[in-house]
């Protein structure tokens, strides 16, 4: 007897599907319906539709000032929280629009975490206290709960070995590259669906670079990782899929293999090949 | 030309010295009122200094001895309840306009603060006279304490706002980002982050009030019995400094001098606490 994909996990449950079975082509955890961002009176997105491939990398590449931060921003609502910006459209994540009134925006950035171009630890706060940040700021005191996931997060952002012994310490001490690490380990802490990273490597040399592309890899298996990257060297090493953005319209989209070997607009062909941007 | 070049710099480097050297001047003299003042309270008021003086009753004017243990319980008690009020609502009020400065609202009430941090403190002391002291009549610890909140809120929220502003944005968005409301991501992560800043504030604003003379003298006016109650007239340093040294009397004179002491001594502490807390910039989050 022979049953499909969709049966085989309607029958383990949602949770289970979703951690146990090989991800599936063409299956979207976020969908950008008709999405139009403003700052003020200025408008930054000119309406973005977009499938992100759930458990892949989708990077988001494009000149500077194409909007390709603000779509990152909107998608877990962090754009809402600049003074005087607006978003209107749908995000779909599971299906559920993440703009819908009954939606809460702190829910919601629970499920769809962030790294930011420059790290941001916690300067008052330890090592241990920055990775476990998102759970101790909710009230979790738990502290086997806490010392478990402090110990995973680090694992999982490469970071353990040489910090196992340097918890204490303050997370501003570290270098910029263990210090992005940490920051990734802190939005790993709180178990998200998804991961924002905005030019996480755009401040690191390229030996942290390669590091955290390499931690990229391995957290595919479980996360949907969608990374803004100047660097289309970048996108091609690490992206399953590659959106082109340009004066805040999305102009091409599709695997980074063709998008890079064969794109359909010149356009994109133009900006992969530096002749502009 | 050249030779005009080299008078040019020559000339240049007279200036630069007779500049510095007046700098200098100016900051040696904006300096030495602060020795002088010390040098001179410490050595008359040094003397006066002994367990009596801190812990008893003052005496009749003829009676030698006593001390001015009312005047330090009369400030501790007005500085403290004064705090109870400024510190919640100033603090409040400089997160306010430190997170909600975009607000139309906040410009306005960030201009009003500013005016309040500047009044004339005598006519904050004839404003609680009118509202409390006229309607409860009596003059009080009470009385005094609202006069030195007054006093002290502006400068809080003032700090506060400043210190708060200074913690960057990129930590409020770290902890937005990780599911945290954004009412805990200013108690837990900004507060914390900018606490250096705001004990510091504090810290000075009870200086301020330490010393403040002019408003106690209309609301708290002033005793020489011991402090039982927060509502009847009660002894504060500067008010004791005030009446003991236009007084024609030796004793008391003396008195004055040491009360001064006690109360540089305070705001001294205080400012020296600053210090140390400015300079503690990594602090351990404990639960």
């Amino acid at each position: 007897m022979t049953m499909t994909v969709t049966e085989l996990g309607e029958m383990q449950g949602v949770e289970q599907t979703r951690r146990e079975m090989p991800p599936i082509a063409g299956q979207s955890k976020l969908e950008v319906r008709g999405l139009l961002a403003y700052f003020d009176k200025t408008q930054a997105l000119k309406g973005i539709n977009l499938k992100i491939p759930e458990r892949k990398i989708t990077a988001i590449i494009g000149p500077s000032g194409c909007g390709k931060s603000t779509l990152l921003r909107t998608m877990n609502r962090m754009h809402e929280l600049t003074p005087r910006a607006r978003v209107e459209g749908e995000i779909l994540l599971d299906g559920q629009n993440i703009y819908d009134p009954s939606m809460d925006a702190v829910r919601i950035r629970q499920r769809i975490g962030m790294v930011f171009q420059k790290p941001n630890p916690f300067p008052t706060m330890s090592v241990y206290d920055n990775v476990a940040a998102g759970l101790k700021l909710n009230g979790v005191r738990d502290r086997k709960r806490l010392d478990e996931t402090v110990e995973r997060s680090l694992k999982m952002s490469f970071l353990w070995e040489e910090m196992k012994d340097r918890l204490k310490e303050s997370g501003a001490r570290l270098s910029g590259g263990q210090q992005q690490r940490l920051c990734i380990a802190r939005a790993l802490a709180v178990e998200p669906e998804v991961i924002l990273m905005d030019e996480p490597c755009s401040a690191l040399d390229p030996n942290a670079t390669q590091k955290i592309e390499e931690m990229m890899v391995q957290l595919e298996n479980e996360y949907t990782i969608v990374i803004v990257t100047h660097n289309m060297q970048q996108a091609a090493r690490v992206a399953d899929y590659t959106a082109f953005m340009y004066l805040g319209e999305l102009i091409e989209f599709d695997e980074t293999e063709v998008m890079f070997e064969n794109p359909k607009k010149e356009l994109t062909e133009r900006y992969i090949t530096g002749k502009f941007g | 030309m050249e030779a005009k070049q080299h008078s040019n710099v020559s000339r240049r480097k007279i200036v630069n010295r007779i500049a510095i050297g007046a700098i200098f001047a100016a900051v040696v003299l904006a300096i030495i009122p602060l020795f002088l003042i010390l040098a001179e309270v410490i050595i008359k008021g040094a003397p006066e200094m002994n367990l009596d003086f801190l812990t008893k009753l003052p005496t009749p004017v003829n009676v030698s001895g006593g001390g001015v243990v009312n005047a330090i319980e009369g400030s501790f008690v007005m500085v403290g309840f004064a705090s109870l009020i400024s510190l919640p609502v100033g603090i409040g009020a400089g997160i306010f306009l430190s997170e909600w400065g975009e607000m139309r609202f906040a410009s306005f009430a960030s201009f009003v603060n500013d005016v309040l941090a500047e009044f004339p403190s005598i006519v904050i002391g004839i404003f609680v006279y009118v509202i409390i002291v006229l309607t409860t009549h009596t003059f009080s610890a009470l009385a005094g304490g609202l006069a030195l909140s007054i006093i002290m809120m502006p400068i809080i929220a003032r700090t506060t706002e400043e210190s708060l502003k200074l913690v960057p944005r990129s930590l409020r968005e770290a902890s937005m980002a990780l599911g945290v409301s954004r009412w805990r991501t200013i108690t837990r992560v900004v507060l914390s982050t900018g606490r250096g800043g705001l004990i510091t504030g504090v810290l000075l604003s009870i200086a301020r009030a330490a010393g403040e003379t002019a408003p106690l003298l209309l609301t708290a006016l002033g005793s020489t019995l011991a402090l039982t109650s927060l509502f009847q007239p009660t002894a504060a340093l500067p008010l004791l400094i005030y009446t003991y040294g236009i007084s024609p009397f030796r004793d008391w004179q003396d008195k004055a001098w040491g009360a001064s002491l006690v109360l540089v001594l305070v705001v001294l502490v205080l400012n020296l606490s600053v210090k140390a807390v400015t300079r503690a910039k990594f602090i351990t989050v404990v639960e």
